[in-house]
């Protein structure tokens, strides 16, 4: 808890009017934010909303456009991750940037390790190091590798690198995902008392329970822009969620839409179920289940478990609890390829790392997946894949020069509708998509849209993940809330809405 | 000693027990092996591939390679031979020059490698056919030293007399003294820990305000210095130098490194390794010598073998640490 | 729609070889005006002789080699040992062809199953283990020679045999052998690649291996066909060299020739990360090599000198192939116009 509130703790970091663009891309718009001395101060936001690029501002990795950034009342321009250190701006990444076969001493100490003409005293830094731990509470042998320790402990050993460096400002990107509930426990307690001491801390993080744990206010950016600056104590949950969605919501029970198109009968039994299925550091145990012809929608905040889910049952990732049953045989996939050959498909939300394959041509790119199940000696012919190329081309709306054109040259959002010609292509019975709406313009969202209909009809199951709430309620009969890396809820027909998605993920407990 | 320690160290203990057991095998095998004379032999004439290796330790424990070591030992040893019975150079002056072109050879490689982001496998081939062809065009073949300081100062003079028949050569003096010095460095300047970091997480190092830029320059010219250095070595080995010479011995130099101990994707290395490499190569050869009826081609094919295991010994050693890392 | 389709394809498969055939053309033009003889041909015993005829014939190995290495780089490797294979393979024919019952079809047979077993080993490391390629081709290729000097034991093994011996020196047609079977080859990896789906698949699995992993290619078994591949290429190719020299030399067959091949595909645009593969630019990348050497040859450079053109011609390659060089290079440019 936040103690007693002075009405102004001292200001340390004031960003005012801060405005940051990319070719194509406005990432910030005039965005103010403040962090006072002695305080959690959460930095929240959907997707798109600005969060990473205003952290990498803030730490020296990109220049400003616009704007102004003061520290301490002096004005700073940071040009370089250094710059920022120095400045007194220390930053822990996700990824926990420790170099791994060193010792927790040298990792602490590296670049500026204590030397007597140019010669390293190792004492002189083991002591430093072992210092700078006690300020997180650890007492650990220092000469041991960082490889060698939990994640949990290597977060904090970044943490007591970033303090050793300057105790003003803490920024933490994500620091949380990769531990169990223990450490975050023992992580936030280091937190509480680094604050009392003072220190101004950033925290990125996606997880609401946690938000609500440690963060004294809460800023929430949206599409680059400002929402507001919230203090913790005093935003329900509820407003939390309609902040970051952007939608208004009323504090009256949820209301519901007709269901519109949907034949809420005929309840075939699943294509794919699982129970209980889940994997530490990705998703809880879930329930979920899938029937032919049904769209089901996957709704949550980012970082909520989506992908996370997705991948489990695609087999990129093997669960460690539950078990799946596909045409009600139990089932287990060790890779990608044995769930395409029940007939999964998959459209990943990273189309540029795990999607697209860049330098080769939309033709090569949509036969794909269908040539790698036929397997090498039945090749698709030249005039075929000419074929399907320009079926799909026609079909989605794809705006290309042509069938032969790199794909890494197209747009976004026409990557993405290579992408799902890839897996249509396969005609597969599970179709998995994993936001395949973001990025692209109005119409072809709605020829997208329309596309999943038509296959629904078809007698195609469906697994769609979008952040959009409008189009998941739009589209699905059913809808499967996350919250947390857990499953919160489920509603169906006529229950479903934005507003009680909303709420469901809002409200505390985790119903199955 | 805790487990996830000895990873680290498990294939340096490796290396010194093949070496020991070679050693072992030899002086159990053959009359004279445990003699003075075969151990500081060993040292001598495996020199100047010691100071080549200790040099590529640096390049390959920063993630990088450099193939261009033997080519310019040979460019060295040519350049030097040339110069002082050529030119009249001072044989000093001539070492100098030499030491001070090999640095400046390869800090360019290794600018090329970080302003272009250029792959370092094809730079320093390019810079292994650049060195072996001046090498040529400086003297088309080989060239012997009649010059004193190499002929007495450096045989005679410089080698130290531990009985009345052996004495330690001054090749050997050179090698330990690298080592010494390359340990030095290694672990007591800022600049050897910039090199393992870069080594182990290039964008962490990044992240951290290492300055990534200026040491992976430094390190190819540090490299090429060394290079330039086993030339010199070379040329005090031989007498003589020999721009066809030296083919390949990057790949005994890698062959070192990896037998060493060092990781060939970065991060995890150690001088002593290599020097250990360096010993078990040369023992090889020893032992095939004495043998007398193997042949010599068997020590590329059990240096192959050793590369091998230590090989799979390192994928072993690094997915048992990373299911340690990945539990709490 | 159909004519803009194909005129599209048209262009872009001509456009791929713009660079090596420029590079290769202007080498020939510098002959034409400075080296004398360097085009001349003449007709002998029905036979095709001149420069030109010599540089494809001395560079079917490097072009055999290079068909090989495109497929092996495509994927993101390299194979360092393809020349330490093309000398176990001139060891294992001479060898057979000097046995008690000597019969060609079972020296090529031996030759080339060792060098398929050869990239076997290759692929294992790489496909299954998943050891980076450099490391895992250097072992075979540190270790490869010493196998090749056992299996020769320490001599440099003659054969007379007219058969083997026509592998490299004889003419069919009045070109050299060597040639046709670099072309038949270079056919056949075509129709492999092209005409089956394993040439869409090599270039996924460099261009994107997560991608292509997620869409059901099985990137291992891929892998692990293009070390297969080199090896056999290699084997031909240390077929071809035995036969040019009559006796299987362990030492030096293929010596730096997988440098030569590496830099051949390199300079026929495939990229070294691996993606698109160029066979064509790989052949024209290996003729240009070739006939750098030829010209130096012919100018009376000393063939100890000739690395040096090489060594310029992969930094200038590398260069036009970087992105990051390509970026700081325009923009010196643009500092200067302003």
């Amino acid at each position: 808890m936040s103690g007693t509130m002075e009405t102004e703790a001292k200001s340390l970091l004031e960003i005012r009017g801060l405005v940051k663009s990319f070719p194509g891309v406005k990432a910030l718009q005039g965005v103010d934010f403040t962090v006072r001395q002695g305080e959690i101060h959460a930095l929240m936001g959907e997707n798109g909303a600005g969060k990473s690029t205003l952290i990498k501002v803030l730490t020296g990795v990109y220049s400003r456009d616009a704007g102004t950034m003061c520290l301490d009342g002096i004005e700073i321009d940071p040009h370089s991750p250094k710059a920022a250190e120095s400045l007194g701006i220390s930053t822990v990444y996700q990824e926990v940037n420790l170099i791994p076969h060193l010792s927790i001493a040298e990792n602490i100490c590296l670049g500026r390790q204590p030397t007597f003409f140019g010669m390293i005293r190792w004492r002189e830094m083991a002591r430093r190091a072992e210092r700078a731990l006690a300020r997180v509470d650890l007492k650990l042998d220092v000469s041991q590798s960082v490889a060698s320790c939990s994640i949990a402990i290597q977060q904090l050993v970044a943490i007591a690198r970033a303090l050793d460096v300057s105790e003003k400002l803490l920024v933490l990107d994500e620091p949380t995902s990769s531990l169990d509930e223990k450490e975050v426990g023992e992580l936030f307690a280091i937190l509480r008392k680094l604050r009392d001491q003072g220190t101004g801390i950033v925290i990125v993080t996606h997880f609401l329970e946690q938000v609500y744990a440690i963060s004294d206010r809460i800023t929430v950016l949206r599409d680059g822009k400002l929402v507001g600056e919230f203090e913790t104590a005093n935003l329900p949950r509820l407003k939390l969620v309609s902040h970051m969605v952007g939608r208004e919501i009323t504090q009256t029970e949820a209301g519901g839409h007709g269901p519109l198109d949907r034949d809420a009968g005929a309840k075939a039994e699943p294509l794919v179920e699982i129970r209980n299925y889940g994997r530490s550091g990705s998703v809880a145990g879930m329930d979920l289940s899938i029937g032919r012809g049904e769209l089901v929608g996957l709704a949550g905040l980012l970082g909520s478990g989506r992908t996370e889910t997705a991948r489990l049952i695609f087999g990129i990732d093997k669960p460690q609890t539950g078990e799946m049953r596909v045409d009600g045989q139990k089932t287990a996939f060790r890779s990608p390829r044995q769930a395409i050959r029940k007939g999964f498909a998959f459209t990943p939300e990273n189309r540029k790392v795990e999607g697209i394959l860049p330098r080769l041509s939309v033709r090569e790119n949509i036969v794909l997946a269908l040539q790698a199940r036929q397997g090498l000696r039945r090749m698709i012919s030249r005039k075929r894949q000419l074929e399907l190329a320009d079926e799909f081309i026609k079909r989605l709306g794809v705006s290309t020069p042509g069938a032969e054109q790199a794909v890494g040259n197209l747009s976004g959002g026409n990557q993405q509708k290579v992408l799902l010609a890839r897996w249509l292509a396969t005609q597969p019975r599970l179709l998995i998509l994993d936001e395949p709406t973001r990025g692209i313009d109005v119409g072809a969202k709605a020829e997208i849209e329309k596309t999943m209909q038509q296959l629904r009809a078809q007698g195609m199951a469906i697994l769609f993940i979008s952040s959009e709430l409008e189009e998941v309620v739009r589209a699905c009969e059913r809808v499967v809330v996350l919250r947390d890396r857990a499953k919160v809820g489920e509603l169906a027909g006529e229950g479903i809405s934005e507003e009680s998605i909303m709420h469901m993920i809002a409200e505390h407990g985790h119903d199955h | 000693m805790r487990f996830p320690v000895a990873n680290r160290y498990v294939p340096l203990l490796a290396t010194a027990f093949v070496l020991a057991a070679l050693y072992g095998a030899g002086c159990i095998s053959f009359n004279n092996f445990s003699s003075l004379r075969v151990a500081v032999n060993l040292v001598g004439d495996n020199g100047f591939l010691g100071v080549a290796a200790i040099g590529a330790t640096f390049v390959i424990i920063s993630g990088g390679i450099d193939l261009s070591v033997g080519s310019v030992v040979a460019f060295t040893s040519i350049l030097i031979a040339s110069l002082v019975e050529d030119h009249g150079v001072k044989p000093l002056a001539a070492i100098a020059v030499a030491l001070m072109i090999g640095a400046l050879f390869g800090g360019a490689m290794g600018g090329l490698i970080q302003w272009f982001d250029l792959p370092p496998f094809l730079v320093t081939l390019a810079g292994m056919f650049l060195a072996r062809g001046v090498g040529f065009m400086i003297y088309p073949q080989s060239h012997g030293i009649q010059n004193d300081f190499f002929i007495q100062t450096v045989t005679d003079r410089l080698a130290v007399r531990l009985n009345d028949r052996v004495s330690f050569p001054f090749t050997g003096t050179c090698f330990v003294a690298v080592l010494v010095l390359g340990t030095f460095v290694a672990h007591y300047t800022r600049f050897g820990r910039y090199v393992y970091a870069l080594g182990g997480d290039e964008q962490s190092a990044r992240l951290m305000g290492l300055p990534v830029a200026r040491t992976k320059v430094f390190i190819y010219a540090l490299s090429g210095f060394c290079s330039a250095l086993a030339g010199v070595v070379y040329t005090f080995y031989t007498q003589s130098g020999d721009p066809a010479s030296c083919v390949g011995l990057e790949l005994d130099a890698i062959a070192a490194v990896v037998i060493g101990g060092t990781l060939l994707s970065g991060g995890v290395g150690f001088l002593a390794g290599t020097v250990m490499g360096v010993l078990i190569l040369g023992l090889i050869q020893t032992l095939i010598t004495f043998k007398g009826d193997l042949n010599s081609w068997w020590t590329r094919i059990v240096a192959g073998m050793l590369v091998f295991l230590f090989i799979l010994l390192q994928n072993l050693v690094s997915s048992a640490s990373k299911r340690l890392g990945a539990k709490s | 729609m159909t004519t803009e389709r194909f005129e599209n394809k048209r262009v872009r498969w001509w456009s791929s070889l713009v660079w090596p055939v420029s590079g290769l053309a202007l080498l020939l033009l510098f002959d034409l005006c400075f080296t004398d003889g360097f085009f001349k041909l003449e007709v002998r015993d029905g036979h095709l002789y001149g420069v030109l005829i010599d540089i494809l014939n001395h560079g079917s190995k490097v072009m055999l080699l290079a068909l090989g290495m495109a497929l092996v780089i495509a994927t993101g490797g390299v194979d360092l040992s393809v020349g330490a294979v093309m000398a176990i393979a001139g060891a294992v024919a001479a060898r057979l062809i000097n046995a008690a019952n000597p019969s060609f079809t079972v020296a090529i047979f031996g030759a080339l199953a060792v060098s398929i077993l050869a990239g076997s080993w290759n692929g294992l490391l790489v496909g299954a283990f998943q050891i980076q390629p450099i490391v895992a081709t250097l072992i075979l290729m540190v270790a490869g020679r010493g196998i090749a000097m056992l299996i020769t034991d320490g001599q440099i093994i003659t054969f007379t045999d007219p058969r083997l011996t026509y592998l490299g020196n004889g003419h069919l047609l009045g070109m050299p052998f060597p040639v046709w079977l670099s072309a038949a080859m270079l056919l056949f990896t075509a129709v492999l690649t092209r005409r089956t789906a394993l040439g869409l698949f090599i270039e996924s699995v460099g261009d994107n291996q997560a991608a292509s992993s997620y869409a059901g290619v099985n990137a291992a078994t891929v892998k692990f066909f293009v070390y297969v591949f080199s090896g056999f290429c290699a084997g031909l190719a240390g077929l071809v060299a035995a036969s040019n020299i009559k006796c299987a030399d362990s030492n030096h067959a293929g010596l730096f020739l997988e440098l030569d091949a590496i830099l051949a595909v390199v300079v026929g645009g495939t990229l070294l990360t691996g993606g698109r593969f160029y066979l064509v630019g790989a052949i024209v990348g290996a003729l240009f090599i070739q006939a750098l050497t030829t010209t130096m040859y012919m100018r009376n450079v000393s063939a100890d000198v000739a690395p040096v053109p090489k060594a310029l011609a992969i930094l200038i390659v590398c260069l036009l192939q970087s992105p990051a060089a390509r970026k700081r290079l325009s923009g010196l440019v643009k500092r200067r116009n302003t």
